[in-house]
């Protein structure tokens, strides 16, 4: 696991791209380790941060890295409360603080299965970098919203698309492609990463079938070094675990149920 | 810039808010970057138990305009496995504040919580016993089962639970007031009579956010734990009328913390009284927060 440098970092944003209904954020991180597929950083502008509606935001948000390459981060954000309005907005010259890599990534899988890659929606950005990160040929399942959302999907290669409102690929959820996947062939191992409602597909179709699966999972959280408490996620068997810490990335057998509340990136809801 | 507090030599004035910074955590995730670099002069520990406890259900966590309402519910080990697991780990963490390479140890102080004079009684006892803890704080922010009042809302009860625990451990004894009462500054004089040797405050006010609507129609509330504790800049004048208010009042030493975000911050509470400044909630924003702060306020500049 890549350790982070104690402390936030003042880094530069190096460009700034719009996707579909995403932004795609490039940050130079010259002198920072090299994460993990499925590791996180905390991000917040270095100007601008607080102030806005209702004060907010005042934490740093946590986002997956998306990719990692020529010492430049990249981050996919969308725009959806005060913290990722205001990353949104950054252009290439600004500057934000960060902290990471943080957390547990990825492990790669073993050589005689097959990976299929899940994600939904802005949920996509680590399995990216886990493609990078993957020299076998993977299977990569993506679901969004609608057309604008599915453009996110380029982030990736030779993904298959389902879609909420049928306008690109499948008509319905990405869940259903896994479990057609499965039924093909069940020598597999499944990544996943997305809104909890999908995650917890994931989970339960991984269970009745018998494939081993690792989640990467989202939650609202002050810190993302352990110091908080505030992403707390039910453990298995009793108890809860710290998002940031014992994860991001769980192995699918360590999670109860993963309710609504998983997913929230924005520190309670919107405004 | 040393300073003398109960009787212990800390580097700098700067220590951390209970709850507000696992080190032990922090080691697994920044390693040999936080030796040698550990931003605080002494270490307070999460509160702990008699028994282990999971904490409240999530959602734990609502950003509010300038802070930060957690509902977290002192989730921790129980003191059996605090005392034989956590302890020696912490014990083992060192500061270099001059950067020159000289390092020394971390002073601990093991924040305990119990419901009344007895479970209290046996958490010091415990700690009295282990030489690597320099002081013990007295969490009191807890409702008595009776009364439902929190133990440290109410002067009375507050002086006789502290005088009922004090002889049960020579270590020092700081009572860690809670801002949810009437008088704060009675309820530090009830805490020295009955035998405190410091008393630290502002603990989080209490405080509640509403799941919004759509998402909840009617109206419920947002955090898993109901209600929570405010911290962060929003409290921040409030802390600096209640530290002002207790510095005023009581003989002890005071530790003043609430909204800390910069040396400025840090010695406006110095001067209206307090000996030494605990930095929480930006701590969460930058885990070296506490470093900048004691190199600021060392410096005599501004951040």
């Amino acid at each position: 696991m890549s350790q982070a440098p104690f402390g936030r970092r003042l880094l530069r944003v190096t460009s700034t791209d719009e996707l579909g209904a995403y932004r795609v954020l490039r940050v130079a991180d010259p002198h920072g380790p090299k994460p993990r597929a499925g590791q996180f950083a905390m991000l917040a502008a270095a100007e601008h941060w607080g102030g806005g509606r209702e004060q907010r935001p005042y934490l740093p948000r946590a986002f997956s890295i998306a990719r990692h390459s020529g010492g430049e981060a990249h981050f996919l954000l969308e725009d959806v409360g005060p913290g990722t309005k205001r990353l949104c907005e950054l252009e290439a010259g600004d500057r934000l603080w960060a902290l990471g890599p943080l957390g547990r990534g990825f492990t790669a899988p073993p050589e005689d299965l097959r990976a299929i890659l899940v994600g939904g929606g802005v949920g996509i950005a680590p399995l990216a970098i886990l493609q990078d990160a993957i020299a076998a040929p993977v299977t990569v399942l993506l679901g969004f919203r609608d057309r604008a959302h599915a453009q996110g999907a380029t982030l990736l290669d030779s993904a298959r698309v389902a879609t909420d409102d049928g306008s690109v690929g499948h008509r319905g959820l990405v869940t259903e492609l896994l479990a057609s996947e499965i039924e093909r062939d069940p020598c597999a191992v499944v990544y996943a990463c997305g809104p909890a409602g999908m995650l917890e597909g994931v989970r339960a179709l991984c269970a009745r079938t018998g494939t081993p699966a690792q989640l990467a999972l989202e939650a609202g959280m002050a810190c993302g070094f352990g110091a908080c408490f505030g992403c707390a996620v039910p453990r298995r068997g009793g108890g809860y675990l710290r998002v940031c810490l014992d994860g991001p990335v769980f192995d699918a057998g360590e999670l109860e149920r993963i309710d609504e509340h998983a997913g929230l990136s924005e520190v309670g809801q919107p405004v | 810039m040393s300073i003398r507090f109960c009787g212990l030599e800390l580097a700098h004035p700067i220590i951390n808010g209970s709850g507000t910074f696992d080190a032990i955590a922090a080691f697994r995730v920044f390693g040999e970057g936080l030796r040698g670099a550990f931003p605080f002069a002494a270490y307070v520990s999460k509160t702990i138990t008699l028994e282990p406890r999971a904490g409240n259900p999530p959602p734990r966590l609502w950003e509010a305009p300038a802070g930060l309402i957690n509902s977290i519910g002192l989730p921790n080990k129980g003191l059996g496995d605090y005392l034989l697991e956590d302890l020696p780990l912490l014990a083992d963490m060192s500061t270099d504040p001059s950067g020159a390479g000289d390092s020394q140890a971390v002073p601990l102080i093991t924040n305990v919580m119990g419901s009344n004079a007895e479970e209290i009684s046996r958490l010091l006892e415990a700690c009295d016993e282990r030489p690597e803890i320099s002081a013990i704080e007295l969490n009191v922010s807890c409702p008595n089962v009776h009364t439902g009042l929190d133990i440290g809302a109410d002067p009375r009860q507050l002086e006789q639970v502290v005088r009922a625990v004090r002889g049960r451990t020579g270590k020092p004894l700081i009572v860690k007031l809670t801002p949810n009462t009437a008088d704060v500054a009675l309820c530090a004089r009830a805490a020295q009579e009955g035998g405190a040797d410091a008393v630290s405050l502002i603990n989080t006010l209490r405080a509640m956010a509403l799941a919004p609507n759509p998402l909840s129609r009617p109206p419920r509330p947002w955090l898993g734990g109901v209600t929570g504790g405010l911290s962060g800049p929003a409290v921040r004048a409030v802390a600096l009328a209640q530290v002002a208010a207790v510095a005023a009042r009581v003989a002890i030493p005071v530790i003043g913390m609430g909204g800390v975000q910069s040396a400025a911050h840090a010695r406006e509470l110095i001067d209206v009284g307090a000996t030494l400044v605990a930095v929480g909630t930006a701590s969460f924003l930058d885990p070296a927060a506490g470093a900048r702060i004691a190199a600021a306020l060392h410096a005599g500049t501004a951040p």
